[in-house]
Parts: structure tokens; C-alpha cells; sequence
């Protein structure tokens, strides 16, 4: 563990900023969105204040800010931004660009309701959206994870067999605005664990020229996308190791998916972001070794080897979904988490429950009733509803 | 031409190296050909000039014929020819 631990209370987007001064990119071009607007106005401060050497580009949209990070990462330099909802909606067009040229970018996400109607509270349907863009998506529980996350995706996303743009989400307000404990590690650690930036294939390079986003019609187009599922399949590996690594600077452990009293447990529920720590919360209250939890850190690349490991011996599985796949068979996560189990011999029983949707909040009561459902479920044998809402009104 | 599988192919869709565009044949685009009468051309330079694919072979500054593999059959340099010399036929097999 890092000699040098500052504790210091912040915000999820304040902790963001301050791990993007530590990593001190080359370019930053962002433009502002609720809820993630503190992190580009406490950035643009450290750029004024003279304490970091990024070019700062306030850019008049979300779809210039990323066009402008493409630019920025083919001309060979460490590039970051961050958005939500509506501004990561407008910037949807070029997220598929800077995955296609594999370019290593790393955005903050701080996770926004999709209008409409109009909203500004969390939920997941903005990065959902984006789940098919050829970008790593890792998610965070938490200020402390916010922080320890963005610093892990540069690694992961500049690893020369990733090479690909990598998101860390954030529940919007719940994370983003809350103020929490979080140890910030000493800036030459963090500057030595994300290492100097190497350049690939840099545009600026004029002894080695080079084209980028040349067009593939039908003879090369499908070749590339293969690569780039090579490159998804890379980052399961290289996620892994990044975490263990960070574990050696921090003392904090990062998976792919995180079990939490899970070693005995009958009955879970999966979940992405600050819920899980509702969950916790609700499983440490109860006292109950038969609850369990199994958190998604890492949504793409899925791990589905992992999910499946984690959740053989549960009898029956909840599945929390704060997005909707509308004519869909519940939420994007319990579609994937049951095909990842077609194969298995042994299964549990997984329903599906939405929650959370514009902001909602969530409680302990209401992951009460899920366990309860799910206990019942086995118990009785019978699955009652296959698609549930938590805390919607008129079920 | 054999296509490279995947494992293969440059990453991000990137071309590595410089002044390549003339592998790529643009030729078999052309439904109709050029045909120039060169004994009547003036070596004007006209249609050297406006070929969007560079195919105007050019010896000495004379017009020495049209770089088939890589016309596209556009029909500009017909339209543009001054002395009219230039003339746009239908491709065959032949």
C-alpha cells in the first residue's frame, strides 16, 4: 500500500477531477451536462491554476468534445473527457468511431436518465445505450471506486491489446454528488502506475505516415469489427491485471465482478453501481449468510465465466436492471446473465426486476422484498413474475 | 487479389503506409472507356488536368494514351477535351 494516502472528503466528480490532475493527459475536450458538469469546471480550474499541462478544449457540443478527443488520441496524445445522459446520446455517433480505430480514450461517465420525459436523475439508460459501441464499460459503486477506476482505465485502455476507448460510469447525483471518504493516492504513485503515454501511429508522425478512417465496404469492414471483439476479448484478461496491480498501490481489490457474501449464499442479486451498496448495506443488517450479492464492475467486456462461477451453488437469482430494453424480455443485464447461463448444467432460477428508472430511489425495504420473492420462489417452487418493478406505483 | 483474414489486417481500420491509393484499381468501376485519337490531340494538357484519377499518361509532353487500371470511365476528360478527340465508348469483354 501507497506510504503517501491522503484522506480527503469529496464528491464523485470532484474525486474524478482530482484523478484526472494526478494523471495529467495531454488533451481534455469535454462540454458541460448535469450531472457530471463539476468534473470539467474543477478541471478547467486545474488547467487556469497552471497545476496540470493539458490543452483544455471547451468544445460547443458533446459531438465536437468526442470528435475533438478522436482528433486529439490520432495525433498521439493521452486523451480524457466526460459526459451524461443527452451529451453522451449526442456524442453516440462518434463513441463508434474512436472504438473502431481503436483509439485509447478514457470518459467519465456520470450516469443520467435519457429524456424523456425530461430528467436529470440516475439511471443506466444513457451508457446502456452505448453498450454496443465497441467501448469498455466499468461501473462504480461508489466515490472511492470512481476514483481508483478512472486511473485503472488508462492502463487497461492504453494496454497494446486492448486498445480501446474505455468508459467508468458513475450513478449520476448518488455518486457524482455525494460526499464521501475517499483515499487519494500520491500523485508520483498514480504517475507511475499509469506510466508515460506511448504513442501509436501518431498522425503527427510525419516519418511514418499513416491514414485513419479510411472507408471498409464490404471487403474490409467486417474483418475490422472482428478485431475488435478480439481486442474486448483481450481486456478480460487485462482488466484483471490491472486490478491486481492497483491492489498492490492502493491495498484495494477490483475484479471483473465483485461477490459479496456470496461464499454460502442460496439466494442473490446482481446489480451495477451505488445500489450495490444498498445491498450491502441490507445484507449486513440482516445477518443472513444465504443472501448474497454479486456486483458487475465490468459490463463490457461481460464476464460471463465469472458470473456463472460466482452464482452455480444460488438457487434462485435477481437481477437488477436500471435501464429498459423496451419489447425486450426485461433489462440488457438479466438478458445477458440468463443466455450466460443456457449452458450450464446447473441453473438458477433468474427473474428480473427494474428499478431505479428517472432516479427513483431505492431502499433497503425494496431489496428486501426482492430476497423475499426469491426465497418464496424457491420455497414454493413457482416463479410468479418473470419481469418485476421495484418501487413503481399500480403493480 | 487474396484479402488479408483479420488477424492480419493493420488495427483501427489504419493504412500504414504512404501513396498507396495506386493498388487500388479503380478501373474495374468503368462502364464506359475512353478512346482518344491521338493523332489529332494537341497535347493541350486539358484532360490531365481534370482526370480525378491521374490515368492521362503523359511522355515528353505528349499524350501517350489512358491508364486503364484505374479509370473510372467518369467521361470528364471527353466533356472537357477542347478538340473534341476524346470519345466515350461501351466497355466490352474483349
Amino acid at each position: 500500500m501507497s506510504k503517501m494516502t491522503n484522506i480527503m472528503a469529496l464528491n464523485g466528480n470532484e474525486a474524478i477531477a482530482e484523478a484526472m490532475k494526478q494523471i495529467n493527459p495531454d488533451v481534455v475536450a469535454s462540454y458541460p451536462i448535469t450531472p457530471q458538469t463539476i468534473i470539467v469546471e474543477r478541471f478547467s480550474e486545474f488547467v487556469s491554476d497552471g497545476l496540470v499541462d493539458t490543452e483544455f478544449l471547451a468544445a460547443e457540443s458533446e459531438h465536437s468534445a468526442m470528435s475533438s478527443c478522436i482528433g486529439a488520441a490520432a495525433a498521439g496524445g493521452r486523451t480524457m473527457t466526460a459526459t451524461s445522459s443527452q451529451g453522451f446520446a449526442l456524442m453516440l455517433e462518434m463513441l463508434y468511431i474512436a472504438s473502431s480505430m481503436r483509439l485509447p480514450i478514457v470518459m467519465a461517465v456520470a450516469n443520467r436518465a435519457l429524456s424523456g420525459p425530461i430528467n436529470i436523475h440516475c439511471d443506466h439508460s444513457d451508457s446502456m445505450s452505448g453498450r454496443d459501441s465497441g467501448w469498455i464499460q466499468i461501473y462504480s459503486e461508489n466515490v472511492q471506486e470512481a476514483y481508483d477506476n478512472i486511473i485503472q482505465a488508462i492502463r487497461i485502455s492504453e494496454n497494446k491489446d486492448v486498445r480501446l476507448p474505455v468508459m467508468v460510469c458513475m450513478d449520476g447525483f448518488t455518486t457524482s454528488h455525494c460526499v464521501e471518504r475517499v483515499e487519494i493516492l500520491d500523485e508520483t504513485s498514480v504517475k507511475n502506475f499509469v506510466g508515460e503515454y506511448e504513442m501509436h501511429n501518431s498522425l503527427l508522425d510525419i516519418e511514418h505516415p499513416v491514414t485513419y478512417g479510411p472507408i471498409a465496404l464490404q471487403d474490409y469492414y467486417f474483418e475490422h469489427k472482428r478485431q475488435l471483439l478480439d481486442a474486448m476479448d483481450h481486456a478480460i484478461t487485462v482488466i484483471e491485471n490491472t486490478s491486481e496491480e492497483f491492489e498492490k498501490l492502493s491495498g484495494r481489490k477490483y475484479g471483473l465482478v465483485e461477490a459479496y457474501n456470496m461464499d454460502e449464499a442460496e439466494i442473490a442479486i446482481i446489480v451495477i453501481g451505488s445500489t450495490a451498496g444498498t445491498v450491502k448495506s441490507f445484507i449486513d443488517g440482516s445477518g443472513n449468510n444465504k443472501l448474497g450479492l454479486l456486483k458487475i464492475r465490468s459490463f463490457r467486456p461481460f464476464p460471463i465465466k465469472e458470473i456463472t462461477n460466482k452464482l452455480k451453488n444460488c438457487r434462485a437469482v435477481a437481477v437488477l436492471d436500471r435501464a429498459l430494453s423496451p419489447g425486450s424480455l426485461g433489462g440488457p443485464l438479466f438478458t445477458e446473465v440468463r443466455s450466460a447461463f443456457y449452458d450450464e448444467q446447473t441453473k438458477p432460477i433468474i427473474l428480473s426486476y427494474i428499478y431505479g428508472l428517472g432516479g427513483r430511489d431505492t431502499t433497503t425495504n425494496m431489496i428486501s422484498q426482492v430476497y423475499q420473492d426469491l426465497e418464496s420462489t424457491i420455497k414454493t417452487g413457482k416463479t410468479g413474475k418473470l419481469v418485476n418493478y421495484l418501487g413503481l406505483r399500480g403493480e | 487479389m487474396i484479402k488479408k483474414g483479420w488477424r492480419d489486417l493493420p488495427k483501427g481500420g489504419l493504412i500504414l503506409s504512404a501513396g498507396n491509393a495506386i493498388e487500388y484499381k479503380t478501373g474495374n468501376w468503368r462502364k464506359e472507356i475512353p478512346v482518344i485519337d491521338l493523332q489529332k490531340c494537341n497535347n493541350c494538357m486539358i484532360c490531365w488536368i481534370f482526370c480525378p484519377e491521374g490515368t492521362i499518361s503523359v511522355i515528353d509532353g505528349k499524350v501517350t494514351g489512358i491508364v486503364m487500371s484505374h479509370c473510372k470511365g467518369c467521361g470528364i476528360c471527353a466533356a472537357e477535351c477542347p478538340t473534341k478527340v476524346i470519345e466515350m465508348k461501351m466497355e466490352t469483354n474483349e
